[in-house]
């Protein structure tokens, strides 16, 4: 050993610099090797990928970097971008000549903050909903009220309006901030203003439904704890009836002694100037809201050890399930005059609208099945053990933990209807995408168009359609931590 | 349970029909009844009233009557002297073929979209999500009539595929030319596909117009038999490994079995295939394939095909990680490892939502309105419909066919869900 | 499941339109407006504007009848229909009469229980075809693949006609005139066929039209004209007579422009009459005396709202033709008043 250390030539007494790891381990190399090299069939994946994604770039950029945007017609579009020594172009012009259409349809051009408005509260309304009890409600209130008062902004509405609904917000904000369970009340009568403020016309109509509504709610309290759940229900409804057809139409004698009284209202606007995002809209979230109530009770249903009951929920569903969505459609528009009384006569939006929440129903009946089906059996257990009857089993301890886990299915439900509102093009309403868009191309100046206002009705869908899809993955993910 | 129902016996009251637990469940289903009974009379009667009023009746006798119009695709023979339950025949036949290649189009690009998504490969997993996110939060409506677009807009026109005498003389090319070696033909207004012709056909004989033809059916039964044989083949292969332990080539052994008998056949009859050919306005010859086939096949295929992926993914994901594990562990490939380890069982989760994808699809084949393909709703629900005024009857028809449809698809892949279920036992 | 009761209940107590009556003319005057079932949007017959006004030569039919009926032009809704929608919005009662070029056919008008109660515009099926395709007959498209627009009496006549001369085709069908239109310029289809009106406004919109041309075959008789109900005399009648009175006033020389003139100073008994001066002409229709004299004020008389819509000065160019009134060789020809 000594021998070896005298000989020793040479001893390294300090460390050497850790040196880099090899070029094909380290940095965008090792990232490329790992990820996308990292074999031959891989290799080859990955060059397909760049292929295709050259080929749609180099189909498409050209066309979107060439885009007008000032033109009064397309022939004019097509000069200034031979101007430009281009060959091909978009021409944009046409979304800023009509955008309006594509989100409004024919509805008042000065009147547009009422759907803006109705837009915003929506989801003020949707707040406790979402956030019980919880300040993050009132985050989003403040949130979209901001955007709301924004969006009118750019719409140029009139200044009392922006101010008022300044006010508006601030003070549905302070309220969702100070007393979160109240804001639920904003949700109870969040339908009653949005039609008001979409549809117009005196708001005594809308005010006295809503108190006679609230009258056959207090009847049900009162007369519950004397006769019972089931009756109380029973003459509630019956009163509710005779308040609106029976001999004496209280309603109108309501509304007119109201009418005196408020003697205001807003321009009403007709179902038939709906079209665009704001027909899609409409026609979606009042779907879906109803469909929701009729989904719930036909799950039951199809629960039920009741065989007539579960044989006509299954039959139900299994129909609107069998059947696509347009033939649904045209019956609202072609048969539904033969199966209600002669010579009553409704809406076209409304029919679509009636056919859309029974088809949705059923999907969500689908949806909510899932999510009792997805309840421990023990919970069904528990409940008969507490001494719970049927229906307070079923709203104290089996709806909430079923319609908290459906909530993903619903929002995909919604997403799926909410796409499928393009179809009402087939009976003549003006869709953003195909009923919008025929009636722009029908003008003289923009026939011959075709894309642009493809591509600009896909991207506002997609951005919508995304966008919700996440938050109901966002919300998959948080409602499972809440179980596991 | 019964036990605790049992009451003294103190004879019947009227307030037990509500209150009696034993009762109620009569009372609610016989007033459930009443209510329905009521509803479904309601109706009747209205659409009686309403036909009454319109002078109309319910007669579905105008399905034997001369249509009178003209169908650009047809699977059986059609002119337009046939009548319109025909059209609706070709227009059902039409739908059933759409939905048909598009389930399977669909599932392919599903299941290979779905493994991609979590392939290791970061460039493709990304665009494999931006094609899913993309055509799932689209609607079907704007791929549809894009698809069809770029058929008609982007391929040339028929006229320009002709070589001229001066072009000839010249030299130079035509503006267009056919694919794939010269025997498809695509162009703005249809595509032309080469067609098999037998030179010695067996001939045949017609049903209701319908051919049915000797040649095909004895095709059919070839191969039928070849398959049946096959199988025979590998369960004696299966033995003989069973009894020795080594399992004897089988791969050409198969191929000769399934491949041969037909391949003779063919040649008996004198295969040849018939290619499209430029003359007078059109490439003729061959199939043709309308457009709005061919968009509406891909648009569905591409659309369904999404969501089939996210089933897909989440059938994998589903599977626990100690299954691939264990794989790697016994030293199989990862191609090999999620063939026959992941995917059999990811089978199990994918079937269910599986089957709800494949009835959409068939349903929105509807949407083939968009480019007015002539499917049951084109016939049936749209040109008939227009030409007789038989609203109530061509709707509740269509309806009552699409759910049979829907009911039969159904039943048919649940009746295969059951077979690969997990027994337990 | 609350919310839902409340807002059914609403819904229908809001939208519910009430029951209507059997005479036409008595709920469009409860309703005070009348409403039109229209064109989804054919460019010069009936088109909503940018500001969702419909205009166009059929729209300009509607809106004189609102005239006739409330004394002012603009109480009429227009409900776009397709061709498939059309016949049921009308039979159900959703729309008082269709004016959308609908062709007067003997089964519509027997076996829909529709009432033509006259023809606004003679017109007839032809093709239209690229120049250098070198056809110059309808005869010679052997072959050819046609554009049709589907749910209409076009198809039919078109399977006639080609069977009638024993040559083929290959249909193309789809949905309305502007995807026509696409499908003919991008060369999808060697013909287009429709109405002759409305190749012409077509053709006319095309950024090469003299490189198109429209054959000479006019393969059928288009009657097209306002459609209402079967069974309401009264409202056919009403319908009817707006429509004559605006070829008479074109007849008598009648314009927008001199109609204030006309009525103080004309002394031909027939306008006297026609206008509301002489006799209670209104009253037998259950109008005002001066029904006519607002319909014509509305937008003019026939040969007005052809030129203004569709006539040579506009971008769609057509000629009066067949049009054109029976003095100076065509077919309007409307009855006496008296």
């Amino acid at each position: 050993m000594s021998d070896t250390d005298s000989q020793t030539v040479f001893v390294r007494h300090q460390m050497l610099d850790p040196q880099l790891a090899p070029v094909t381990e380290r940095g965008a190399v090792k990232w490329m090797r790992e990820n996308l090299f990292s074999g031959t069939f891989n290799t080859i994946l990955t060059l397909l990928g760049i292929g295709a994604v050259y080929y749609l770039v180099s189909a498409s950029l050209p066309w979107l970097l060439n885009g007008v945007w000032n033109a009064n017609s397309l022939s004019e579009c097509r000069q200034i971008i031979a101007d430009n020594g281009g060959t091909t172009g978009a021409c944009w012009a046409l979304i800023k000549a009509r955008w309006h259409q594509f989100l409004f349809g024919f509805y008042p051009q000065d009147s547009y903050w009422r759907p803006v408005l109705a837009f915003g509260l929506l989801f003020v309304a949707l707040a406790p909903v979402l956030y019980w009890n919880d300040r993050k409600g009132a985050i989003m209130v403040a949130v979209s009220g901001v955007l709301t008062v924004l969006a009118m902004i750019g719409l140029s509405s009139p200044g009392t309006v922006d101010l008022f609904t300044i006010v508006l917000m601030a003070a549905l904000f302070a309220l969702a901030w100070v007393m979160p369970k109240k804001l639920v009340l904003v949700t109870l009568v969040y339908p009653f203003v949005a039609f008001f403020l979409l549809w117009g016309g005196p708001i005594a109509g809308p005010i006295s439904v809503l108190l006679g509504l609230a009258a056959a709610a207090w009847l049900v309290m009162a007369l519950q704890p004397r006769i019972g759940s089931i009756l109380a229900t029973i003459l509630a409804v019956v009163a509710v009836a005779l308040l609106f057809l029976g001999p004496y139409p209280l309603t109108s004698l309501l509304s007119s002694a109201l009418q005196t009284v408020t003697g205001w209202g807003l321009p009403a606007v007709n179902s038939d100037q709906f079209g665009g995002f704001l027909l899609a809209f409409v026609i979606g979230i009042t779907s879906i809201s109803f469909s929701l109530p009729i989904g719930v009770i036909l799950a039951l249903g199809r629960q039920s050890d009741m065989f007539l009951v579960k044989t006509l929920s299954v039959g139900f569903i299994e129909f609107i399930r069998g059947v696509p969505l347009i033939t649904l459609l045209f019956t609202a528009s072609l048969l539904l005059q033969y199966f209600l009384p002669p010579q009553t006569n409704f809406d076209l939006i409304l029919r679509v609208i009636i056919l859309a929440t029974l088809f949705s129903a059923a999907y969500l009946a689908e949806v909510i099945r899932g999510g009792l089906a997805a309840l421990p059996r023990g919970q069904y257990e528990a409940s008969d053990a507490l001494g719970l009857n049927y229906w307070q089993a079923q709203r104290l301890i089996i709806m909430p933990q079923a319609l908290k886990i459906s909530i993903p299915g619903i929002v995909s439900t919604f997403i799926g209807l909410f796409k499928d509102t393009t179809l009402v093009s087939f009976v003549g309403l003006l869709d953003p995408l195909r009923g919008v868009t025929t009636i722009v191309r029908a003008d003289i100046n923009w026939k011959g168009i075709y894309w642009e206002p493809y591509i600009f009705v896909g991207v506002i869908f997609f951005v919508i359609c995304f966008g919700m899809s996440r938050y109901s993955m966002y919300l998959e993910r948080k409602l499972k931590t809440d179980h596991r | 349970m019964a036990l605790a129902t049992e009451t003294p016996d103190t004879g019947f009251r009227l307030s037990m029909l509500i209150y009696d637990t034993r009762f109620r469940a009569i009372t609610i289903q016989v007033i459930v009844l009443i209510l329905f009974l009521l509803f479904l009379g309601w109706l009747v009667d209205n659409t009686i009233q309403n036909l009454a009023a319109k002078d109309k009746d319910i007669n579905f006798s105008f399905l034997w009557n001369r249509a009178g119009y003209d169908i650009d695709q047809q699977l059986i023979p059609w002119n337009n002297d046939m009548t319109h339950g025909r059209a609706a025949i070709i227009g059902l036949l039409n739908t059933l073929v759409v939905a048909f290649f598009g389930c399977i189009f669909a599932t392919i690009i599903g299941v290979v979209v779905g493994v991609l998504r979590l392939s290791k490969n970061w460039l493709v997993s990304r665009l494999m999500t931006v094609y899913v996110e993309a055509f799932r939060n689209v609607p079907l409506l704007l791929w549809i009539i894009l698809v069809y677009v770029v058929f008609s807009e982007i391929r040339p026109a028929p006229k320009d595929f002709r070589i001229t005498d001066e072009m000839a003389a010249a030299g130079t090319a035509p503006a267009a030319h056919m694919n794939l070696w010269d025997s498809v033909a695509i162009t703005n207004r249809g595509s032309n596909i080469p067609a098999p012709l037998l030179d010695r056909p067996l001939g045949g004989f017609e049903v209701f117009d319908v051919p049915i033809n000797f040649s095909v059916l004895a095709t059919l039964a070839v191969i039928i038999a070849s398959i049946l044989a096959n199988r025979a083949f590998l369960r004696r292969v299966r033995a003989v490994q069973e009894d020795t332990g080594i399992r004897p080539t089988t791969w050409w052994k198969s191929l000769l079995i399934l491949f041969v008998p037909v391949s003779l056949l063919l040649w008996a009859l004198g295969l040849h295939l018939e290619y499209p050919v430029l003359k007078g306005f059109n490439f003729q010859g061959g199939i043709a394939v309308a457009h709005s086939f061919t968009a509406l096949l891909i648009a569905l295929s591409l659309y369904t095909g999404a969501f089939i992926a996210e089933v897909v993914r989440a059938g994998i994901l589903a599977i626990s990680r100690g299954q691939t594990e264990a794989a790697f562990a016994l030293g199989m490939r990862p191609n090999r490892t999620m063939s026959l380890i992941i995917l059999p069982q990811a089978l199990r989760v994918i079937i269910p939502p599986l089957i709800s994808q494949f009835l959409n699809l068939t349903k929105n084949t509807s949407l083939g309105i968009a480019v007015s393909y002539l499917d049951l709703r084109g016939t049936l629900g749209g040109i008939t419909l227009n030409q007789t005024g038989r609203e109530l009857e061509c709707m509740l028809l269509m309806m009552l066919i699409y759910l049979t449809i829907s009911l039969i698809i159904s039943s048919i892949m649940n009746y295969f869900n059951a077979s690969v279920k997990l027994k337990e036992r | 499941m609350k919310k839902s009761v409340l807002l059914g209940t609403f819904a229908a107590a809001a939208l519910v339109s009430g029951m209507a009556s059997a005479a036409t003319l008595d709920d469009v005057k409860a309703r005070g407006e009348l409403i039109c079932g229209s064109n989804t949007g054919l460019t010069g017959f009936g088109a909503p504007d940018a500001n969702g006004e419909y205009q166009g030569f059929d729209a300009a039919l509607c809106k004189a009848l609102a005239a006739a009926i409330f004394g002012d032009a603009s109480k009429v809704k227009f409900v776009p229909t397709t061709g498939e929608t059309r016949f049921t919005a009308l039979a159900s009662g959703e729309v008082d009469l269709l004016v959308r070029n609908s062709t007067w056919t003997y089964s519509r008008d027997n076996d829909l229980k529709f009432d033509f109660v006259a023809v606004n515009y003679y017109d007839g099926q032809g093709f239209m075809v690229k120049k250098d395709l070198g056809v110059s007959s309808a005869k010679e498209l052997d072959g050819a693949t046609v554009c049709i627009q589907t749910g209409t009496t076009t198809e039919l006549n078109l399977a006639d006609f080609f069977k009638a001369n024993n040559i083929t085709y290959t249909p193309v069908t789809v949905a309305d005139d502007s995807e026509a239109q696409r499908q003919y310029v991008a060369g999808a289809c060697d013909a287009y066929t429709t109405d002759a009106s409305g190749l012409a406004a077509s053709r006319a919109t095309l950024a090469d039209a003299e490189n198109h041309i429209i054959l000479p075959e006019i393969i059928s008789k288009e009657p097209l004209g306002p459609v209402v109900r079967h069974g309401d005399n009264q409202w056919g009648d009403i319908v009817r007579w707006v429509y004559f009175s605006l070829v008479i006033a074109e007849e008598k020389g009648i314009t927008k422009a001199n109609i204030e003139e006309v009525a103080s100073t004309s002394t031909d008994p027939e306008v006297r009459r026609l206008l509301g001066l002489e006799g209670e002409m209104g009253a037998m229709m259950g109008l005002d005396n001066n029904w006519a004299k607002n319909a014509i004020a509305a937008n003019g008389n026939y040969g007005e709202i052809f030129e203004a819509n569709i006539g040579t000065a506009t971008p769609i160019g057509l000629a009066r033709g067949l049009n054109a009134l029976w003095t100076q060789g065509g077919l309007q020809y409307a009855p006496p008043v008296r």
